[in-house]
């Protein structure tokens, strides 16, 4: 139970996806403009990220059995492409409500680097495979929360006297930047609770 | 577009004009994650720029044979080949740049400057031109990532590639090297980027719909993610 908490902790804080190991920046720029479209965005990387956790997971142990496992990259894209596919197509038939708040984002996570980064580093982590579940969890869980943080630091610049120089992308950055150096506060965190 | 412009052309405006990272905004998770020091920056755009022209090439040879309607997963497995064989040729001739690069290297398969490039001119040109179009977008690319971890290393740890350069007196900033730094040091490039643009008359620097590869099958495009876009331009 102990490690269980520690992976998500970890995934969450001091190792969270996007701000300590930029993966999934774009929607982290793109999206968090408004909070709703933020927590929209999370909630779709959320369910693919641990989706796509459970069907590599297995699919992995089967390529490396087989001795197949350079075939790792190329498998796992083209596993999540069809994926996120497949969930769009059953959400908008079966579930037109939730398709409505998530279905939208869908196609853009299947360039999301942080999905493949997340059953990619799951495997390379040597995690078991709910560990790797509850990582692919925090991960997720991570990222809204970075998402959220961030939509709500975006909404407060709308508003601020920006240096001319600095206007659109460049203070987004340096905003990010103050945000992510919030979160290297956490390290050693996780060491000291269950140390 | 591109058809009546020269070759070289189609080489050089990948190196300033459309340089992918401070001009496209393309590809910013490698720029942030791989640029910690001088030489696994080097590793990233070398590695990205020989997927980047390999890729071109191929997916400019098939594409009268990519049906339209699946071309995005085409691209994906014609990307992700390339990727795996780079992949294994570091691991077996650069295994430090390996270990350095880590996850990194097979996420060179959704880099969206690689997908993007496929998307927007290999798809649509002759071999020729996409080999020079994929070259200048390696090595603009390559060039963004020089400068972002030359700047990086030197004022993170004080040296260039290993060598020490700033004298022992003055205490290495480790913060550059850790991810603030990352946005940091990008935040202020992309804002020279955007005043050497302004000069010449260029408009800033936008994350936006342009680039993205999967702009054509986003239903999101004019319903919520770049609303916010819009929005400013019309202010």
């Amino acid at each position: 139970m102990k490690i269980f908490l520690s992976i998500l902790l970890t995934a969450i804080l001091t190792n969270n996806y996007i701000l300590s190991k930029f993966l999934g920046i774009c929607p982290f720029l793109g999206v968090s403009k408004k909070l709703n479209t933020a927590v929209g965005m999370s909630a779709a990387v959320i369910f693919v990220m641990v989706l796509a956790s459970a069907v590599t997971y297995p699919l992995n142990t089967f390529l490396e059995n087989n001795g197949l496992g350079y075939l790792q990259t190329i498998v796992f894209i083209l596993v999540i492409a069809a994926l996120v596919q497949l969930v769009e197509i059953v959400l908008r038939k079966y579930i037109p409500a939730l398709y409505n708040s998530l279905g939208i984002y869908l196609p853009l996570i299947t360039t999301n680097c942080a999905v493949l980064g997340v059953t990619i580093l799951n495997i390379d982590s040597g995690y078991t495979f709910w560990q790797s579940m509850v990582n692919s969890l925090g991960a997720g869980l991570g990222f809204l929360v970075a998402m959220v943080m961030f939509a709500g630091v975006r909404e407060r610049l709308e508003s601020c006297n920006v240096p001319k120089f600095l206007e659109g992308l460049p203070i987004t950055l340096v905003a990010a930047s103050l945000v992510s150096l919030s979160f290297l506060g956490f390290t050693g965190l996780v060491e000291g609770i269950f140390a | 577009m591109a058809e009546k412009k020269s070759l070289g052309h189609e080489f050089s405006k990948g190196l300033i004009k459309e340089n992918p990272v401070l001009r496209l905004v393309l590809g910013t998770c490698p720029t942030l994650a791989t640029t910690t020091s001088l030489e696994s920056a080097i590793g990233m755009g070398l590695s990205a720029a020989i997927v980047l022209v390999c890729s071109n090439i191929v997916i400019s040879a098939l594409r009268k044979v990519i049906p339209q309607k699946v071309r995005i997963p085409c691209y994906i497995v014609v990307i992700a080949g390339f990727v795996t064989v780079v992949q294994m040729l570091v691991k077996a001739f650069l295994p430090a740049l390996d270990q350095q690069l880590g996850v990194y290297l097979p996420l060179i398969v959704v880099n969206c400057i690689i997908l993007g490039r496929a998307e927007a001119f290999a798809g649509k040109n002759g071999v020729v031109a996409s080999a020079l179009d994929g070259l200048g977008m390696g090595v603009g690319f390559t060039a963004a990532l020089i400068l972002m971890g030359g700047v990086r290393e030197l004022l993170g740890a004080g040296s260039l590639l290993g060598f020490q350069i700033l004298p022992e007196s003055v205490p290495p900033m480790t913060i550059f090297v850790l991810a603030p730094g990352g946005f940091f040091v990008f935040g202020i490039l992309m804002a020279c980027a955007n005043k050497l643009a302004e000069r010449k008359g260029k408009p800033k620097a936008k994350l936006g719909c342009a680039g993205c590869p999967m702009a054509e099958t986003c239903t999101v495009a004019d319903k919520a993610a770049c609303a916010g876009e819009k929005e400013e331009k019309d202010v």
